[in-house]
């Protein structure tokens, strides 16, 4: 099991295309259509192995061992994530081929995603803090140039304060690992929980939560720090919306939450406040603010916020049932607004507008792209036998078990609100009179065929729901971040503690 | 204690710099002043008055506590290429929106709502 395939199959692909693939537009995709398909498969394995490892694979990057080298681990948690940001990049990738005909430059295009998904499996991957900085600066480059693709002016205008945004956290993230590295002398995750924990708690470590809350709190899109989520996430080509919607902001936001929060900082409960508060306010106000949104891509920006805010709650009760919640809505998040940017991604292709005002009647001429934007809508308004339903009954279970009412509340009030503002988009796109927009191109096989996949998945991931299956595969998930020491004490048998060689 | 009080000084300059100023690239340039002044501050843990460089030499027996630490002074260096290419790409991104709108300053350029 070699983990570092995660990092260089995307990271070639990337180079080979660029080198070998800039005249030859098919076999671009290609590569990247194959490298997707090998690292999805891999991910699976590693997935499906990780019980018989003891549930923790550990590979040093160099002769060295920890934590005087960089090391990848792959625990639960992160095998979990794999499977999700890789399926997700397969159906996204497989999408493109025929999408991104309209634009120019197909190469780049599929060179910067290989970038993106390199930086996200990264990401999920080190147990080293600089390394995820790292690997997160690769997947934010790739995801700036590519918000920027089209090369319009709103889109270079969205890249520009995506950057400028990101720059600033990014910058923020850097300095909270200075000053870790300075208490701690170790960059090593593992290392650093445990000497803090043995070292009590210093005054400083307030200034760290603070930089990373920001940091990655902007990478989540929490309310205070979302203006940029729908001005990037609708310019960027459908597919990349999907990926950044669906995949971008969980891994860098919310699983190096939860990575650093929960397995390094063992959950303080100050953050955990500060979590919940920033999350219920993403639920509401996101909520709110797509209802008055005519922009298809632009509504299911501050959708995904709203949504974001669930999976955020779920986390920062830190329950078991909570903690459960959050990991099944990331799961289900990730599949049905990948579904819902795809759809939005083909009215645009065939109609040449998102606008809903100038859209209307397309259920007719547009019936598969109708009938799986239906599936994603009754998805993500929790509509029983789809999926949406059980992960959030199981988060406003458990914010009314942990005892936060009002949370549970709110959390239910704005489901009643998704649906609103999703039957808007079913009234003037896909149903009601005819708009001003006619159907200029049919909508190509292989973008069909994302779409029906994922709105199968839909349907078939509420399976894990079943008992059997949850006690075999989502508790061991569960665990790994409701232990909160697990992590590190799994880690440290493989520290060397021996003195400077 | 000074420098560190200074260089925290310097990364709130950045700060100050990107939130409100109006033109493109002096939004650009604050970054970088953030930028240099967190990659002062690992410069300045790694420090240490006196010491020599960290490399281990046969008939050269400098103890480890009179080196200066080599692992900040590694993070910065990839941290510079990291920001050289931050800045690289925001300056062709601010390259191609003066083409567009034919202005630097933020507040004429306004398509996107919100």
């Amino acid at each position: 099991m070699i983990l570092s395939q995660f990092i260089f199959v995307p990271l070639l692909a990337a180079f080979l295309i660029v080198l070998f693939a800039r005249k030859k537009e098919n076999f671009a995709a290609a590569i990247a259509l194959a490298a997707c398909a090998w690292i999805l498969i891999v991910s699976f394995i590693a997935f499906f192995k990780l019980s018989s490892h003891g549930g923790m694979i550990l590979n040093n990057t160099s002769g060295w061992e920890i934590p005087y080298t960089i090391c990848l681990i792959l625990d639960n948690l992160s095998s979990f994530m794999l499977i999700v940001v890789n399926l997700v990049a397969f159906l996204s990738a497989f999408y493109a081929i025929q999408y991104i005909n309209h634009f120019t430059g197909k190469w780049n295009f599929f060179a910067l995603f290989m970038l993106m998904l390199t930086g996200m499996n990264g990401v999920i991957l080190t147990g080293d803090f600089f390394n995820l900085y790292v690997f997160m600066e690769i997947a934010l480059f790739s995801a700036y140039a590519l918000v920027a693709f089209g090369t319009e002016s709103e889109e270079l205008e969205a890249a520009f304060k995506y950057a400028t945004m990101g720059a600033i956290t990014s910058t923020m993230i850097l300095f909270g690992i200075g000053i870790l590295y300075s208490y701690t002398s170790t960059l090593t995750m593992a290392d650093v929980g445990l000497q803090l924990r043995s070292g009590g708690t210093p005054k400083m470590i307030f200034l760290v939560y603070g930089l990373f809350i920001a940091g990655f709190g902007l990478k989540t899109a929490l309310v205070p720090f979302h203006a940029w989520l729908p001005d990037a996430h609708p310019s960027a080509p459908a597919p990349i919306s999907a990926m950044l919607s669906g995949v971008l902001i969980k891994t860098l936001g919310v699983y190096a939450l939860v990575r650093i929060f929960f397995n390094v900082f063992g959950a303080p409960t100050v953050v955990l406040q500060i979590l919940m508060l920033l999350g219920t306010l993403s639920i509401i106000i996101g909520g709110f603010l797509s209802i008055v949104q005519w922009d298809f891509k632009r509504l299911l920006g501050f959708s995904s916020v709203s949504q974001i805010g669930y999976v955020v709650i779920g986390f920062a009760l830190g329950t078991t049932l909570g903690i459960l919640g959050g990991i099944l809505h990331l799961f289900y998040h990730a599949i049905f607004k990948s579904l819902l940017f795809l759809d939005s991604g083909a009215v645009e292709y065939s109609t040449d507008t998102r606008d809903l005002r100038q859209l209307g009647g397309l259920s007719k001429e547009l019936k598969v792209t109708s009938a799986t934007n239906m599936v994603g809508t009754l998805s993500i308004s929790g509509i029983p036998p789809f999926n949406g339903f059980f992960s959030k009954l199981i988060i406003i279970i458990a914010c009314i078990s942990a005892g936060q009412i009002v949370v549970g509340i709110v959390a239910a009030l704005v489901s009643i609100v998704t649906l609103a503002y999703f039957l808007k988009v079913q009234k003037h796109a896909f149903y009601g009179k005819k708009g001003s927009a006619k159907v200029l191109e049919k909508v190509p096989f292989a973008m069909k065929t994302a779409m029906i996949i994922l709105a199968a998945l839909c349907l078939l991931s509420s399976v894990i729901m079943i008992p059997s299956i949850r006690k075999n595969y989502l508790n061991p998930i569960v665990d790994t971040v409701m232990g909160r020491t697990s992590y590190i004490d799994k880690v440290e048998p493989y520290l060397d503690k021996g003195s400077v060689k | 204690m000074i420098l560190y009080i200074m260089c925290f000084f310097l990364f709130l300059v950045g700060v100050y710099g990107a939130i409100t100023k109006r033109d493109l690239i002096k939004i650009i340039l604050a970054i970088g002043i953030m930028g240099y002044s967190v990659n002062l501050f690992l410069v300045l843990l790694a420090y240490r008055t006196g010491a020599l460089v960290p490399i281990l030499k046969k008939g050269l027996n400098i103890p480890a506590s009179m080196m200066v630490d080599p692992i900040p002074q590694a993070l910065v260096l990839t941290s510079i290429v990291i920001e050289l290419g931050i800045t690289a790409l925001m300056a062709a991104l601010a390259i191609r929106i003066y083409q567009k709108y034919g202005t630097f300053d933020i507040t004429k350029i306004r398509r996107l709502q919100g």
